[in-house]
């Protein structure tokens, strides 16, 4: 399936859920904030958040700003 | 002493973009012994994940997080959750620019990006202009301290009109929290002196020739021009007033 994360295109193998795509993504998931198609989705959901074709996934950390 | 939201802070905060290394980052905020630090929130592959956020953990440093560069309200209130559930604080530094040339506050969207925030469990401190009116309402929808620029981000103008900082911090009873166009010291002092409960400086200090000794000279104007603040400066005069006694001169 085609999906987009972090405005930019992905391909990933159908029934793959949140936590997999993040392996890849931000392999050290402290830190880190994920939403889903516009709303956030909690740490604690990634493993139970299934995929879809046409998804888009934001995956955002702190850096330097003012 | 200050403080936000029952939280007692140093009234010197500091953002720390531009900052070109976690080393820096690290001297910095040893000189700078800043209340907070504000970090903005990016896409991880823009920026890598964890190292900023880690050193500033180590550091013992409390983190504000902010929705820098956001252009709406949707989009700052999407900013501020993830950043919540990225950073573990609800505390966020609400940004909502107006358009991208003059990174000016867009008050509107601000004032409803706040109402919302602050009704989700936020505790919200808006970046806005030296408006007071636009102050009260930002207090009016529950905003724990106002933020009111100085001069544009990033343009080291100092306090472009002192009258409008006066007038906030007059309009509202939160901590007023300068934020934008402090260049140098004497500004971020002034900034004190005219009432202002807290600093916050960026650019100032990322992108001094020496960003370590302009981070303590930051810090000790701030802690200056509060001084003076609470010492009571004179009133200004139209004409001398000699402060040596005029009787018993020579040959008089």
């Amino acid at each position: 399936m085609r999906l987009s994360v972090n405005g930019r295109p992905h391909e990933l193998p159908d029934g793959i859920a949140l936590t997999g795509l993040l392996e890849t993504v931000a392999p050290d998931p402290r830190g880190v904030a994920v939403a889903l198609n516009g709303s956030v989705v909690r740490a604690a959901e990634w493993p139970a958040t299934p995929l879809r074709e046409g998804d888009m996934v934001e995956v955002v950390t702190a850096h330097q700003g003012g | 002493m200050l403080e936000v939201a029952g939280v007692q802070l140093a009234p010197m905060w500091l953002g720390t973009g531009g900052l070109t290394s976690l080393e820096t980052v690290r001297r910095v905020v040893d000189a700078a012994r800043p209340g907070l630090v504000t970090v903005s929130v990016r896409r991880t592959s823009d920026t890598g994940t964890g190292s900023l956020l880690a050193t500033l953990r180590e550091l013992g440093i409390r983190v504000l997080p902010n929705t820098a560069g956001c252009l709406g309200a949707q989009e700052a209130v999407l900013t501020a959750e993830l950043a919540r559930e990225a950073l573990g604080t609800d505390w966020v530094k609400l940004e909502v620019i107006g358009d991208e040339l003059s990174l000016l506050p867009d008050v509107l969207e601000l004032v409803e990006a706040a109402e919302t925030l602050v009704a989700r469990g936020f505790t919200v401190l808006p970046y806005t202009t030296g408006d007071p009116v636009v102050a009260r309402r930002l207090v009016d929808v529950g905003c724990a301290a106002v933020m009111p620029l100085g001069s544009p981000i990033g343009s080291g103008r100092g306090i472009a009109d002192p009258h409008t900082i006066e007038a906030v911090r007059a309009a509202v009873d939160v901590p007023v929290v300068l934020d934008a166009g402090i260049g140098t010291a004497s500004e971020a002092a002034h900034a004190m002196e005219l009432g202002c409960d807290a600093v916050l400086v960026a650019t100032a200090v990322t992108r001094a020739e020496d960003p370590v000794a302009m981070a303590r000279a930051m810090r000790l104007a701030v802690e200056s021009g509060g001084l003076a603040r609470r010492a009571g400066r004179i009133p200004r005069r139209e004409m001398a007033r000699a402060s040596s006694p005029m009787r018993g001169r020579v040959g008089r």
